[in-house]
């Protein structure tokens, strides 16, 4: 039975973190395909719609790839965690349901409108479906991130005499704040991947000096769109969900920070190795007070650590998520820097001439990936033991009658299956960056087959 | 509640049947209708703006049958472990291919994408029929009110055959003819020349072999099955969806006869509707049938969520489910007509 479960969390968290590659960029995309569009719609400017349909290719395939990974997700539900959904699904099975009716159709129909219909519908249909995109691929966010939310921090349930949950406020499910803060902390990383890989391909053009105007274009909204969101990741959304945590998940907090005992003027560990069975981090680099501070506002606040917690209540692998945790916030406060330092050239005019920082920008592409997969390492490790905090522990979700045999084969086939798709992903994306939106081909995108991308130009 | 939502359940997954249903029967036909580049690609042109938000249907009548009858969806999914994995990898390269195929010009490509997407679309209406016979015909629930089944085992139906055995196969068979013929028809409307005339044909002799299948089918679902034809008949709402059934066919023979695809599209797209839901409607209230013992069954009552729930999901679904329908009437609108490739 323990070998099934781990091979159900494996299963589950590998077929998740994969998918989640594609919509962290594709909803931060259709977030800055829009600003493209209405410059374009506003000023008639043409650059601007080349631009739009440039990145409306990469979308265009990055949202298939989110669609066929996303379908096995709500069939794991069931196929997996049986006993789980049998429990869960009076109060989860609600907004699962919400995200395919009120997400999903919105998003399928002006898929096919606005990859397709360019030329067929004009250009003001063309900017409604752009927005209706985002903004139904914002809202699936939502309800996905408020089911999370409740297996996180549950709220407006009850447990009915059968020992099932049930849903008691509506209201109160939906519009948990556990799930407004974790919503605007995971839109905004959404927001930090796409302006890193807009800012990251201008700058390989700028580097290879192809493209000029266009470089100019992705590297101004890249860097401004960056900077802005990175900031927003630690203030107030990353700072709110910390505050939270603190209140709501203590045991999470203390395990990612590593922080053993209790105590006021609880220090900030910024590097060091946490040594679980002795019960303390090693060569630690820390910042004293500083973690009292942060979650209470004052240095002499005390923080609870592990010691005033069961220990069967402990996160089961600290250290992969004190590991995860730290190469978050890492990478935030470097993304911060990064950018920072390349608007500032920017407003100098300095940007394009500054050859280091455009090779910076342009491998830095991998590093929001990294982080927002660490994000949601920290949280769904941190969530541990419990499948529903509090309610229900992880080994007590899964499927009695599907065994690790069954599950290990399936698994093996999701990795060869995946492993083949990102192939296919890296292939057909670079070639579009390679090809470019301002070269003259004109000729090869009208002879392409209507699969997606050729009616768009 | 529970009645309202067994219909709403039942009801957009036979949407998702008849939508998706013509897709998957053009992906059937692909390859044998569709002989040059250009016809292959009117094929795809003619389903790539609807086949995505056609699948919606299936993942959106999934969250409303985990919603209102979670018990029925963690039983059935896990009982179905392998063959819904299987699925699911076959619905992933189908749509990949779909999607992929435009993105380069090379015929090898091409052809790669093209057999995926025939292949793919045949396997997945084949399960779908067998994933309804293994519904209809039930599943070995037992006491602990879970089942686990083999993908196949006795290849005559009894008490231990898996997810395929000679019944379910014959309903897959029949699924994959029904919607090849459902699928030509909707190729046959959406363009013209050869195209539409082998699609045509090739939708008259799917329904032909269809038709004589179905007395053979109707057969098996009462053998393995013998309380369904006697609960069936004692039901109103049964006996007028089968004279629906009737209507929707006589209109699909006279588009296949009279040669007009609309008319015949009309009539499958009716027939497959009222068909399946003329099975919801005799099942009813069973959403998983015990094979072991009748008294195992799970039913709608015991795998409902709360009266407040159902009534909290019935709400908004009043607000989504016509949004979802006034999407569809809006693409269709703007996509209507013959295929017209831009090149």
């Amino acid at each position: 039975m323990s070998d099934a479960l781990f091979w159900h969390r494996l299963h589950f968290g590998f077929t998740v973190t994969y998918h989640y590659l594609f919509p962290q960029l594709t909803m931060g995309l259709a977030f800055l395909i829009v600003l493209f569009k209405w410059k374009a719609f506003r000023t008639g400017s043409t650059f601007h719609d080349e631009a739009a349909r440039f990145w409306a290719r990469i979308f265009g395939i990055s949202f298939a790839m989110g669609v066929v990974t996303g379908i096995p997700l709500e069939f794991q539900f069931g196929t997996n965690w049986s006993r789980f959904s049998h429990f869960a699904g009076g109060v989860i099975g609600q907004t699962l349901a919400m995200e395919g009716m009120f997400a999903f159709f919105l998003e399928s129909t002006f898929l096919g409108l606005f990859l397709y219909g360019e030329k067929r519908f004009g250009p003001r249909m063309h900017l409604a479906s752009a927005v209706a995109l985002w903004v139904g691929s914002w809202l699936s966010g939502y309800f996905i991130i408020a089911t999370n939310a409740f297996m996180q921090s549950p709220v407006g349930h009850g447990i009915g005499p059968d020992g099932r949950l049930q849903l008691e406020s509506f209201w109160a499910f939906v519009l948990n704040p556990w799930a407004i803060w974790q919503y605007l902390h995971n839109m905004t990383a959404s927001v930090v991947t796409a302006s890193f890989v807009v800012a990251s391909v201008g700058a390989y053009w700028s580097l290879s000096g192809r493209q000029r105007e266009h470089a100019t274009l992705a590297l101004r909204t890249g860097v401004i769109a960056g900077l802005i969101a990175s900031c927003l990741m630690v203030f107030p959304t990353g700072d709110r969900h910390g505050k939270l945590l603190a209140e709501k998940q203590p045991a999470t907090l203390a395990a990612m920070e590593g922080l053993f005992e209790s105590k006021p003027d609880a220090e900030l560990a910024i590097i060091g190795q946490p040594d679980v069975m002795h019960r303390r981090l090693e060569n630690p680099v820390v910042v004293p007070g500083m973690l009292s501070f942060l979650v209470y506002g004052s240095f002499g606040s005390t923080v609870t650590g592990l010691d005033r917690i069961p220990q069967d209540r402990w996160p089961d692998n600290i250290e992969l998520l004190y590991y995860s945790y730290h190469v978050m916030a890492g990478l935030g406060t470097l993304f911060i820097a990064l950018m920072a330092l390349a608007a500032f050239l920017l407003w100098r005019g300095r940007l394009e001439r500054t050859r280091p920082m455009l090779w910076a920008l342009m491998l830095a592409m991998p590093f929001p990936y990294i982080a927002t997969t660490a994000g949601w390492m920290t949280a769904e490790l941190g969530r541990q033991p419990w499948l529903v905090y509090g309610l229900m522990r992880t080994s007590e979700g899964t499927s009695p009658r599907v065994s690790a045999g069954n599950t290990l084969f399936t698994l093996l086939g999701f990795s060869g299956l995946y492993l083949v798709m990102g192939i296919l992903f890296l292939y057909l994306v670079g070639r579009e960056i390679a090809h470019g939106p301002g070269t003259p081909d004109h000729q090869t995108r009208t002879t392409r087959t209507p699969g997606l991308a050729g009616e768009v130009g | 509640m529970e009645p309202l939502w067994f219909a709403i359940v039942a009801g957009m997954l036979a949407v998702y049947v008849v939508l998706d249903g013509f897709d998957f029967g053009a992906g059937f036909l692909h390859l044998i209708v569709a002989r040059t580049e250009g016809e292959r690609r009117t094929v795809l042109a003619a389903i790539g703006p609807v086949w995505d938000g056609n699948e919606v249907w299936l993942l959106a009548g999934g969250g409303a049958l985990f919603m209102a009858f979670p018990a029925a969806y963690a039983v059935g999914f896990s009982g179905f472990y392998l063959p819904l994995m299987l699925l699911l990898w076959v619905l992933i390269l189908r749509g990949l291919s779909i999607e992929l195929r435009g993105h380069v010009t090379d015929p090898l490509w091409a052809a790669f994408w093209d057999a995926t997407f025939a292949v793919g679309s045949t396997l997945i209406a084949i399960v779908l029929g067998a994933a309804l016979g293994n519904v209809l015909r039930g599943v070995p629930l037992d006491a602990t009110g879970t089942f686990h089944m083999p993908l196949f085992d006795t290849f005559w139906p009894s008490a231990h055959s898996g997810v395929l055995d000679a019944y379910t196969v014959l309903v897959g068979v029949f699924t994959l003819l029904a919607l090849a013929g459902h699928g030509g028809l909707y190729l046959a409307m959406k363009s013209e020349g050869p195209l539409h005339d082998r699609s045509l044909r090739a939708a008259r002799l799917s329904w032909i072999v269809a038709g004589v299948l179905f007395p053979l089918v109707t057969w098996g679902t009462a053998r393995v099955s013998p309380e369904l034809p006697g609960a069936a008949a004692q039901r109103p709402l049964v006996w007028i969806l089968a004279a629906l059934v009737a209507a929707s066919a006589a209109a699909l023979v006279v588009g296949l006869v009279r040669g007009r695809p609309e008319l015949g599209f009309i009539g499958s797209a009716g027939t497959l509707f009222t068909l399946l839901g003329t099975a919801a409607a005799a099942r009813w209230p069973v959403l998983l049938r015990s094979s072991v013992s009748p008294s195992l069954s799970l039913d709608a009552f015991q795998a409902a969520t709360t009266q407040h729930g159902l009534r909290v999901a019935l709400t908004w679904s009043l607000v989504g489910l016509p949004l979802a329908c006034a999407y569809f009437v809006f693409l269709a609108r703007l996509f209507r007509g013959k295929v017209r490739l831009e090149t």
